[in-house]
């Protein structure tokens, strides 16, 4: 999932242009306005199928509208708005998801195309996000802290032993076999011994998703630190550096970047072991509700659910961009997510 | 820059030692092991540099004399022979005598300043000695860019900061492989007479490396040269020309043909 990210983020610089060159960001950008305004009018007007019990139809067009409105409001005020920036560069996104959401308003909700409930519209999901937003708050709160939990944990054990690894070779004797028979396991391998030993469900799913994160992130730090120019150690040395020094202010410092590449990747890991544990035992959280709306068929509390833990994924590894972007400036040519 | 390097410098730092270390090399043999075979790259070598003295090694690459280097800064132990400093033998490395290598080998996380500070602050000296960072940067030209990455500074700058990082610590000796060896011609000509100064300025005793017969002659005071692996010396060639020195002077000529002649390439003089 990091390969795919770092990818995305390589190919931004060469969409950002995309808009202009489509015909000018404007027209572009007045075309999908006026399509989610018609995709607005197109839900109000257009009755939905006989038989149908969805309440926030109107809501929905509303919804609609107003999203047209801002896009056509940001291109046509001033281009130095930062916020204005954004919706004009990705105007033909907006296009493309207006066509997309007026396609599926269509097949579900005016035809009936789509064999319901599996597939609902629009105004379905609003009516779950207005209706149980509570109780998704609590799930999103819920999996957060046991992320945020586990993660934490496995991310400072694994730089701890990762670090401890690469610079003593007595460390790295008794524990470079253990990681290499253990740490290929996926960490899901655990969850029925963990869900006994550990005294609660939490606890069990604290220790995955940080057995999950601190892996790569052993692995990762330990060839960090290994892989550091004898040099830097050398001239270290000669201007009067200890051990503590070497390790905290050379090895440390240098293996940054491969730290990085691990955490990210503990991360990528962490979120699926986090969804199957709240699934399989912990009564709370994303994964649960996710498993608990399939179970009594609400498909689009599924969805709603699916689509609230997109975002906080994906937020999360912005978030962690941001970090490195931040403490790795001092790299030539870093890569901007 | 030169008025600057005349000015005594201002403040509470620690002064320049006024005396350069004085390096004795006896019968000094060595060898790696390559495919658990001994590989010799020394073959008894003896070299005594007196304090305050200028001294090139010169010969041709790969012969050992970067190893050389290695054992006086005393990263590495010699297999048989030892090296005195000041008459005490070398057995790990000390900040009075300052490595300078042909890659600078800046921290590319620290700026400038942070880099050329790393000695004050391995030794937690940097607190009552700060005005010494600031003094080496200027000595090198680079206070203005202090706050600058590594990345962003061109080799030649590079070399500086890493000369600056070198100079902060006040070495009684400072060990010169082939710092300059990969500038370019204009830039390193430049740097030939930077630290011809930095060296006549602090009293420090040189010992450079380099296979660059013009460079050898023209910065030091005795050119020891050579053999290829491993390494003996072959010659000692002394150029009392006093600083500065001219490019184009026939005794600076005379000698170079001396030299190339030691090395076996005199036929293509």
């Amino acid at each position: 999932m990091t390969i795919t990210a770092i990818e995305t983020a390589s190919r931004r610089t060469s969409h950002a242009g995309l808009a202009e060159r489509l015909g000018g960001a404007s027209l572009v950008g007045g075309a999908a306005g006026a399509t989610w305004l018609a995709t607005a009018a197109l839900t109000r007007f257009w009755a939905d199928k006989p038989d149908s019990d969805w309440v926030h139809t109107d809501n929905t067009a509303l919804l609609f509208a107003a999203v047209g409105a801002i896009i056509i409001l940001a291109t046509a005020s001033s281009p130095w708005i930062a916020l204005s920036q954004r919706i004009r560069r990705y105007a033909p996104w907006f296009l493309l998801l207006a066509v997309g959401t007026a396609s599926w308003e269509t097949v579900t909700a005016k035809l009936g195309l789509l064999p319901m409930p599996f597939f609902p519209p629009p105004q379905a999901l609003i009516e779950v996000v207005v209706d149980d937003w509570p109780r998704l708050l609590e799930g999103a709160i819920a999996s957060l802290r046991l992320l945020a939990g586990g993660y934490a944990i496995g991310a400072l054990a694994g730089f701890a032993i990762g670090v401890a690894i690469g610079w003593s070779i007595r460390v790295g004797y008794w524990v470079h076999p253990i990681l290499r028979f253990i740490g290929p396991l996926p960490a899901t391998a655990w969850l029925p011994l963990a869900f006994f030993v550990f005294p609660s469900s939490g606890s069990a799913s604290t220790f995955l998703i940080a057995l999950a994160t601190g892996f790569p992130v052993t692995v990762l730090t330990w060839s960090g630190v290994a892989s550091v120019r004898s040099d830097y150690y050398d001239i270290a040395r000669t201007l009067g550096a200890n051990q503590r020094f070497l390790v905290l202010k050379v090895a440390i410092p240098a293996a940054m970047p491969y730290v990085f590449v691990g955490l990210f990747m503990g991360l990528g890991n962490s979120f699926a072991v986090l969804v199957v544990a709240e699934m399989l035992g912990v009564k709370s959280g994303l994964g649960w509700y996710l498993q608990w709306a399939q179970g009594w068929a609400a498909y689009a509390n599924m969805y709603v659910a699916l689509i609230v833990t997109a975002l906080i994924c994906s937020s999360l590894i912005t978030l962690l961009f941001k970090l490195r972007d931040r403490l790795l400036s001092w790299q030539k040519g870093l890569v901007r997510w | 820059m030169v008025a600057a390097l005349m000015q005594k410098p201002a403040g509470q730092a620690a002064p320049a030692p006024s005396r350069g270390l004085a390096l004795d090399i006896g019968d000094v043999s060595h060898h790696f092991e390559l495919d658990g075979k001994p590989l010799p790259v020394l073959d008894r070598v003896s070299l005594r540099v007196a304090s305050g003295e200028f001294v090139a090694l010169l010969g041709p690459s790969g012969c050992g004399k970067s190893t050389l280097l290695r054992l006086v800064a005393g990263l590495d132990r010699p297999t048989t022979g030892r090296i005195f400093a000041d008459g005490a033998p070398i057995q790990a490395p000390d900040p009075s005598r300052v490595l300078v290598f042909q890659d600078p080998t800046l921290y590319p996380w620290r700026t400038v300043w942070k880099n050329a500070s790393l000695g004050l602050e391995a030794r937690g000296l940097l607190k009552s000695r700060r005005g010494r960072v600031d003094e080496a940067l200027a000595l090198v030209g680079l206070s203005d860019f202090a706050n600058a990455l590594p990345h962003q500074l061109s080799g030649g700058m590079a070399q500086r900061a890493a000369l600056a990082r070198a100079l902060v610590n006040d070495p009684s000796l400072l060990i010169l492989d082939e710092p300059l060896g990969k500038l370019d011609s204009l830039t390193r000509i430049t740097m030939q007479s930077e630290i011809v100064s930095l060296w006549q300025r602090s009293g420090f005793t040189a010992l450079l490396v380099t296979h660059d017969v013009e460079e050898a002659l023209f910065l030091a005071e005795r050119v020891i040269v050579f053999s290829s692996r491993p390494a003996r010396i072959v010659a000692e060639i002394r150029n009392d020309r006093p600083h500065p020195r001219h490019r184009g002077d026939p005794h600076i000529a005379e000698l170079r043909r001396q030299v190339l002649n030691h090395l076996g390439l005199d036929a293509t003089w």
